[in-house]
């Protein structure tokens, strides 16, 4: 795959056209949750409602598991997710603390304190990574 | 003729919203942030603006995956605040100057801005928050104290609109407005941002001297800012700071000279730093 100026942001997925395409039926299963007769469908009955949508085997089992980083690397973006998210009572901040591993409590006090610095989180080298 | 007396930033955090509408504005972690609006609503108040030109982006609400325009203006005669899967939010119904907005869309069309029109459309958070900020709690049986054209940007799926393209936007918009025939008076919101990353591994990002060099930008040197590329923003402000673009459409519909009469800056609400402006023309 080309290589994407973005790709050097260190926990970071640019959710591009690409990126869209893959987490196209993701996105529009998530999305359909901003109706309370959805909703109401798929906590019904999860497996039976997901089938409406031709995701992936991972995608799919990533809903069913609420791995909330696999969903993004899997395509999803995060103004969808979060209503499977809401759908199970998190909130947009709460998913930030599963997302970064902090937890609820600490990523909230980490706010409270300014937030995550830039310092140190600009570039993947800086966490390591390549 | 319509004129475009000033100009506003603001956030449109959701959770400011929800915060208005189950009346903890007063609790210590919101306290501050409306602290910041107390003048704008005074402000706001004495303008008493017919129209409100609003850009701000849409979360998937009525634009979801299957269609994603870049620019979308709303024509219709009124919308609706959307169910964003927590309920509709209780505030009124937002009523559009229907006429100056297809006169607009005309005239953005002819000068090569090549807008989506949308006679449908549901609103979200992204605009009913900048209006509950700026006009303070209205009752849903009640009325927004002005009309609102709303224009929606797309900035969730990258490429958003560069800051030039925006920046050029607005100064087309500025013509649109001022070329409408009835002496209408019309305020421009720029919403979202300012830095925030609301997904992945660096969550919780906040860069409070590059948003406040922002606003500085906005002041003093609007076409510096439109120059920002989009690894910065990405880089620098976080994956949804990027929604700052929406500023300079704003920016741009205003005179190169301007005078900050208010500015107000915050962290956090929620994810986000609360970032707010209000920029008047030079006569």
């Amino acid at each position: 795959m080309t290589k994407k100026e973005y790709d050097s942001i260190p926990g970071t997925i640019v959710f591009d056209a690409s990126k869209s395409r893959e987490g196209y039926h993701l996105n529009q299963f998530c999305i359909s949750l901003r109706l309370q007769k959805n909703r109401d469908a798929f906590n019904k009955n999860e497996e039976a409602y997901l089938d409406a949508f031709p995701m992936s085997k991972e995608q799919r089992e990533a809903v069913l598991k609420r791995k909330w980083n696999l969903l993004l690397e899997l395509g999803g973006n995060i103004y969808y997710t979060s209503k499977l998210a809401a759908n199970d009572g998190i909130n947009f901040q709460n998913l930030a603390g599963l997302m970064t591993g902090m937890g609820v409590d600490s990523y909230r006090e980490m706010m409270l304190k300014g937030g995550r610095s830039i310092e140190g989180n600009r570039d993947k080298s800086e966490w390591g990574e390549d | 003729m319509a004129k475009i007396i000033a100009g506003v930033g603001c956030s449109h955090v959701p959770a400011i919203g929800v915060a208005m509408d189950t009346g903890i504005t007063h609790e210590e972690y919101w306290k501050p942030v409306f602290e910041g609006f107390k003048k704008s609503r005074e402000w706001m108040k004495k303008q008493n603006p017919d129209i409100i030109f609003l850009v701000y982006n849409d979360h998937c609400t009525a634009f979801d995956a299957r269609c994603i325009p870049t620019f979308a203006l709303g024509c219709g005669a009124e919308f609706q605040p959307a169910d964003e899967g927590w309920g509709p939010r209780p505030v009124p119904s937002v009523k559009n100057h229907q006429k100056m907005a297809s006169h607009i869309a005309q005239s953005l069309v002819l000068n090569e801005f090549d807008i989506t029109i949308m006679n449908e459309m549901e609103v979200d958070h992204g605009l009913t928050v900048p209006l509950s900020v700026m006009f303070g709690e209205i009752k849903q049986n009640d009325e927004w104290p002005s009309l609102v054209i709303p224009l929606c940007v797309n900035v969730v799926q990258y490429p958003a609109p560069t800051g030039n393209r925006c920046y050029n936007l607005g100064k087309a918009i500025r013509r649109a407005i001022e070329s409408y025939e009835e002496d209408l008076s019309v305020i421009i919101f720029g919403t979202g941002g300012m830095s925030h990353q609301l997904q992945y591994k660096r969550a919780g990002l906040i860069n409070s001297d590059w948003d406040k060099r922002f606003l500085d930008l906005m002041t003093k040197d609007p076409v510096g800012a439109s120059q920002i590329t989009h690894l910065e923003y990405l880089r620098e402000t976080g994956s949804e700071g990027i929604e700052m673009v929406m500023w300079l459409i704003m920016r741009g519909a205003l005179n190169e000279s301007v005078t900050e009469v208010h500015r107000h800056y915050h962290v956090p609400a929620s994810n986000t730093a609360v970032g707010h402006i209000i920029l008047e023309n030079d006569a």
